[in-house]
């Protein structure tokens, strides 16, 4: 498959480029240079996926190495399919997703309309505002905890002083109903700023001119605002939500870092739950079906997005 | 017969290379969880050192990362490691995945005998398959789940008074788990020199072995067994027996009425923190830290005490401690042996008592001046003559991954009920027996 | 009310939306500041309640400065008996810190090595990435490669791939190659994870510099190998620096991986922070610490990259 792709590249190379050349021909270099980048991903990720693949109809564990593997067919994508834990875990992350997504956009949105009235210095805290984003989640996550720890922390000393609740009443990543929002509390802080830096292009890219026309038709603000500063926008909004869509449908690292996918299991995105599959329970078939599963997943939905992303532009 | 003489005589032949490359200085790293013992085995080391001529280095990893990090070396075949202070539960793996090296030839030609340790940690810490004499470590930290308390508490006439009140008895070290669950609530909530107090800091931690450790304390001194008959694998009965659903609903009902707020995903270091800061009364950890509480300026000395955990209907406690290990893919594994020979000598067994560390050598733990030498000594006699454990199947952390998530979705996150989560708890067992062709 | 244009908005509108903008960033920042004060301050005002927030002693919300924190994160330390203390006095000013909880500092912590690890494996993987970034991006911006839609397509569903789905053959490959535990089996990965951001985005970069220098170049005698060399790169310059900074803060933050497929050699900083402890339980102080000192550089990277954000966050789709 690689070879033939390459060559295909190689071939296409238009020949009449390389006319006065004493070096190598344009085809030569447009092989060399792709070359390299093809090698590395088969070799870190195309072969690894196959072997994935292989593995999720297999028995295998990582750490029994005296034991053979068996084939076992589709046994593995069955037992995680009719698994109700696992559904419940789809649940958590589903509703990680929606959550984040929502707040980011909204927040995210409004922040870029604001800093779009172009204010004085608005550049200035519009680096400032983009700082968590960049950061390390894992790192997030732990210094989070920090602030979320009951009596003592940040977070409920100030809940507290706004609301007058006594700081050592609740605790964000222990109990039931608040730790699924403790999760999103922290990763809108962390990529509302995402959200908002694509918005902002998006509210950039419309030219003047169009309000222009708006306003001597007398269309009021409002009128304005959704029907050209919205629809202008979405592509850029939807862009930015299948980014989050896929970031977070891998979400890891800050979550295992804040909650450890508990209390009880209420927290556990799937990510998590396939860690303790592949790398605590050392279900290694297993878990490659698991590891199937999720990304057939994300591969369909983010296709199926960007085909309505697509029709969005086109308008 | 003749097979194995010649794997005595092959032993005796690497012994006999480990002495001679005594000369060729080595660099040892020995891994072990970060915790104060860890501490003292350095300061022990400094001998070991001094007398072999080979350096030892230490990797130390924090408990609730311990086992995730160390079976990941292990079965990713890493040479991190030459020695491993594995935990109790490893060992089934260790000796099946081949990560440990088999220790017989060596006790034999060394002349080290397993009946010089205490019973239970041989058995707990040094055989598979369980109970039979093939040896894959030495023991070399006892431990058990233990109990302490703030002794000026209790000792205090006003409070005492108030108890007495409260409940009708004395107060008193709990003779029993459901005395020590009354004292506990009692203590809850109340005001102590204007600060308030809570009952008890218990196991509540989800991530690695810690609620699992906490309950079994009191599912086995309510006659909790994993199997009807040993090693039949036959758990419906056992497992969900009447008895473990007391003793199940018996910790949650603790958990809730009787811990300070916040302590939803607790184990040894927030058990730590809670007593130390004069937040509870009571608190529940290993042995291990025992010394560490005692030399405490704030609340040690003459502040704690210690007391085994409270039997029920029987008495028992849930096992800790570690057995030494060489790792099969060392390239050092002689200068390894001869650690490991150099520590089982009665009077590095002794200095490594006398530094905080929990020696299982007999010539410790018999010694006539052993249960007054510390203030828990006694305690952890008592405690190692009921130990139990849990699975040490190689397919341990699969089992014990299950009952983290049935029990803390139960205790913690407060969904279904006990006999539902022993129920299920039987029926992921039962699918991981199935998975290993036991069942 | 009416100004010089009537998109330009009003300036009470400009002044209301200044100090919304202005609050949130307040807001937001918050829990860093807050984080780096605490490597300023001893364990038990670390987590004294309620918070302390002045510098000073003298008000209740007022705690004293320390490098106790620091001195935490860099050095190991053992208790140490009375006798001991009295004949070893002090030497330095870290010693002294250590000493009130009758402890001596025996050697330094694993931080410094871990911190080692992330900037070799970091730099090395982005020098790596870069690299085979730019020539695969010149070929796809310059010549007509077939299916090129569909291949770059592939570099970038790379990433679609849950990190732990990914590291469940890496880790049995390595394992196979002796690359568990080592730097090499790190960068490569991270290269490979990085590069498709490396190929998306310098060709929205090489997208952008006209043609016409190159063909001049080649009319003039230049090899097409020159042309790239000495006319394309000097201008994809800023594109290239940029990227380079995207791959660097990627493979600094990088957790899942590290978790996973190291434990002690090549482990980078990220999966050590949150394991730092102290005595009994986790040493605050010290890990405020260590999360300040590793996201500094990230926060001065993010500050210099400020033009270029929005296209390496969006793999270029979005030029500003």
């Amino acid at each position: 498959m690689s070879d033939r792709t390459i060559d295909r590249v190689a071939a296409a190379t238009p020949p009449p480029v390389a006319r006065k050349i004493r070096g190598l021909s344009d085809r030569a270099i447009a092989w060399i240079f792709v070359a390299p980048t093809i090698f590395l991903l088969l070799a870190i990720n195309i072969f690894p996926l196959i072997w994935t693949i292989r593995l999720s109809f297999t028995n295998y564990r990582a750490n029994r190495l005296t034991r053979e593997p068996e084939f076992i067919g589709l046994r593995n994508y069955e037992r995680i399919l009719t698994d109700s834990d696992i559904w419940l875990n789809m649940q958590a992350t589903a509703h990680f997703l929606f959550w984040t997504i929502f707040f980011q956009v909204l927040i995210g949105f409004t922040l870029a309309w604001l800093i779009n009235k172009k204010f004085k210095g608005n550049d200035l805290w519009t680096t400032i505002i983009v700082l968590p984003m960049m950061l390390s989640p894992a790192v997030v996550g732990n210094f989070w905890k920090f602030l979320y720890q009951p009596q003592i922390g940040l977070f409920n000393y100030i809940v507290s002083f706004f609301t007058g609740k006594d700081p050592s009443s609740f605790e964000m990543l222990g109990q039931v109903n608040l730790a699924p929002w403790s999760i999103v509390i922290v990763d809108t802080w962390m990529w509302t700023p995402f959200v908002m830096l694509i918005c902002l292009a998006g509210l950039r890219s419309i030219p003047d001119y169009i309000y222009e026309a708006a306003e001597i038709d007398r269309a009021s603000k409002l009128r304005q605002f959704f029907t050209i500063t919205i629809p202008m926008v979405l592509p850029f909004l939807m862009l930015a939500v299948l980014f989050r869509g896929i970031e977070n449908f891998k979400m890891f690292d800050l979550v295992v870092q804040l909650t450890g996918g508990g209390p009880g299991s209420v927290t556990e995105l799937t990510s998590i739950n396939l860690k303790r599959e592949a790398f605590e329970k050392w279900r290694t078939g297993y878990a490659s079906a698991y590891a199937i599963i999720l990304f057939v997943t994300v591969f369909g939905l983010a296709s199926i997005y960007v085909k309505a992303l697509n029709k969005v532009k086109e308008r | 017969m003749s097979y194995s003489k010649l794997a005595a005589a092959s032993a005796i032949a690497i012994a006999a290379t480990g002495v001679a490359s005594t000369a060729q200085a080595e660099d040892l790293t020995l891994c072990w969880a970060a915790w104060d013992p860890a501490n003292a085995l350095v300061e022990l080391s400094k001998e070991f050192e001094a007398q072999s001529g080979h350096t030892m280095n230490f990797e130390f990893v924090p408990w609730p990362n311990f086992a995730d990090r160390m079976l990941n070396e292990l079965n990713s075949g890493g040479k991190l490691c030459d020695l491993l202070i594995g935990d109790s539960q490893w060992i089934g793996g260790g000796a099946e995945n081949g990560h440990y090296v088999k220790l017989n030839d060596f006790f034999d030609a060394e002349g080290i005998s397993m009946d010089d340790f205490a019973p239970a940690t041989v058995y707990a810490y040094s055989t598979w398959p369980k109970g039979t004499p093939n040896y894959y470590a030495l023991p070399a930290m006892g431990d058990a789940n233990g109990w302490f308390y703030r002794k000026d508490w209790f000792a205090r006439d006003d409070i005492k008074a108030a108890y007495k009140e409260a409940t009708g008895q004395d107060l008193r070290e709990p003779q029993s788990q459901k005395e020590m669950l009354q004292i506990a609530q009692f203590f809850q909530g109340r005001e102590i020199d204007g600060k308030t107090v809570y009952g008890a800091a218990i196991f509540t931690e989800r991530g690695s072995e810690g609620i699992t450790m906490g309950v079994t304390s009191a599912l086995y001194p309510w006659g909790f067994k994993y199997e009807n008959t040993p090693g039949s694998y036959d758990m419906a009965g056992a497992v969900n027996s009447p008895e473990a659903v007391e003793a199940l609903e018996f910790y949650k009902e603790f958990y809730e009425t009787a811990t300070p707020p916040g302590y939803t995903n607790s184990y040894m270091g927030e058990s730590l923190d809670a007593f130390k800061s004069g937040q509870v009364a009571m608190a529940m950890n290993w042995f291990a830290f025992f010394p560490g509480l005692y030399a405490d300026p704030a609340t040690g000395g003459d502040k704690i005490d210690f007391f085994v955990n409270p039997p029920q209907n029987i008495a028992a406690s849930t096992l800790g401690g570690q057995g030494i290990s060489v790792v099969s893919y060392s390239d050092k594994q002689d200068a390894a042996l001869e650690y490991i020979k150099w520590f089982a000598q009665p009077d590095v067994q002794a200095k490594w008592w006398e530094l905080g560390g929990y020696s299982a050598h007999n010539s410790v733990l018999q010694d006539p001046g052993f249960v007054d030498s510390q203030p828990f000594a006694g305690d952890f006699l008592e405690a190692m003559d009921g130990v139990q454990d849990f699975w040490q199947e190689p397919a341990y952390a699969e089992l014990l991954l299950a009952m983290q998530k049935r029990i803390h979705d139960y205790v913690v996150a407060d969904q279904g009920t006990a006999q539902e989560a022993l129920d299920k708890l039987i029926e992921d067992w039962t699918e991981v027996f199935e998975d290993e062709g036991k069942l | 009310m009416s100004s010089f244009s009537i998109t330009e908005p009003s300036n009470r509108t400009k002044w209301f939306a200044g100090t919304l903008v202005i609050l949130y960033a307040v807001i937001t920042m918050i829990p860093l500041v807050w984080i780096a004060i605490t490597g300023f301050k001893s364990p038990a005002d670390a987590i004294a309640y309620p918070p302390k927030y002045i510098v000073g002693s003298e008000s209740e919300a007022g705690f004293q400065p320390t490098l106790e924190g620091y001195v935490n994160l860099f050095t190991t330390r053992t208790r140490q008996t009375q006798d001991f203390l009295d004949a070893n006095p002090p030497e330095t000013w870290a010693d002294e810190i250590v000493r009130q909880y009758d402890m001596v500092i025996v050697g330094p912590s694993k931080f410094g090595e871990r911190f080692m690890n992330s900037v070799i494996i970091g730099f090395g993987s982005t020098f790596l990435s870069v690299f085979l970034g730019t020539l695969a991006a010149y070929a796809f911006s310059r010549f007509k490669i077939p299916l090129a839609d569909d291949l770059l397509f592939f570099i970038l569903s790379t990433r679609m791939m849950p990190p732990i789905a990914v590291a469940i053959p890496i880790f049995l490959m390595y394992r196979q190659l002796n690359l568990s535990d080592t730097h090499l089996g790190m960068i490569l990965l991270y290269t490979a994870v990085n590069i498709s951001l490396a190929v998306w985005l310098l060709k929205s970069f090489i997208d952008g510099i006209p043609t016409e220098y190159e063909e001049a170049a080649l009319i003039d005698g230049y090899t097409r190998f020159q042309a790239f060399y000495k006319v394309v790169l000097p201008q994809a310059a800023t594109g290239i620096a940029s990227t380079a900074i995207f791959c660097l803060i990627f493979s600094w933050n990088e957790y899942a991986f590290a978790v996973l497929l190291t434990t002690a050699n090549a482990q980078t900083a990220p999966p050590f922070i949150p394991t730092i402890i102290g005595i009994g339980g986790l040493d605050w102080p010290a890990i405020a610490a260590g999360v300040t000192l590793f996201l500094l550089p990230v926060m001065v990277f993010t500050i210099l990259l400020r033009k270029h954000l929005l296209r390496g966050i969006t793999f270029g789709a979005v030029r500003k």
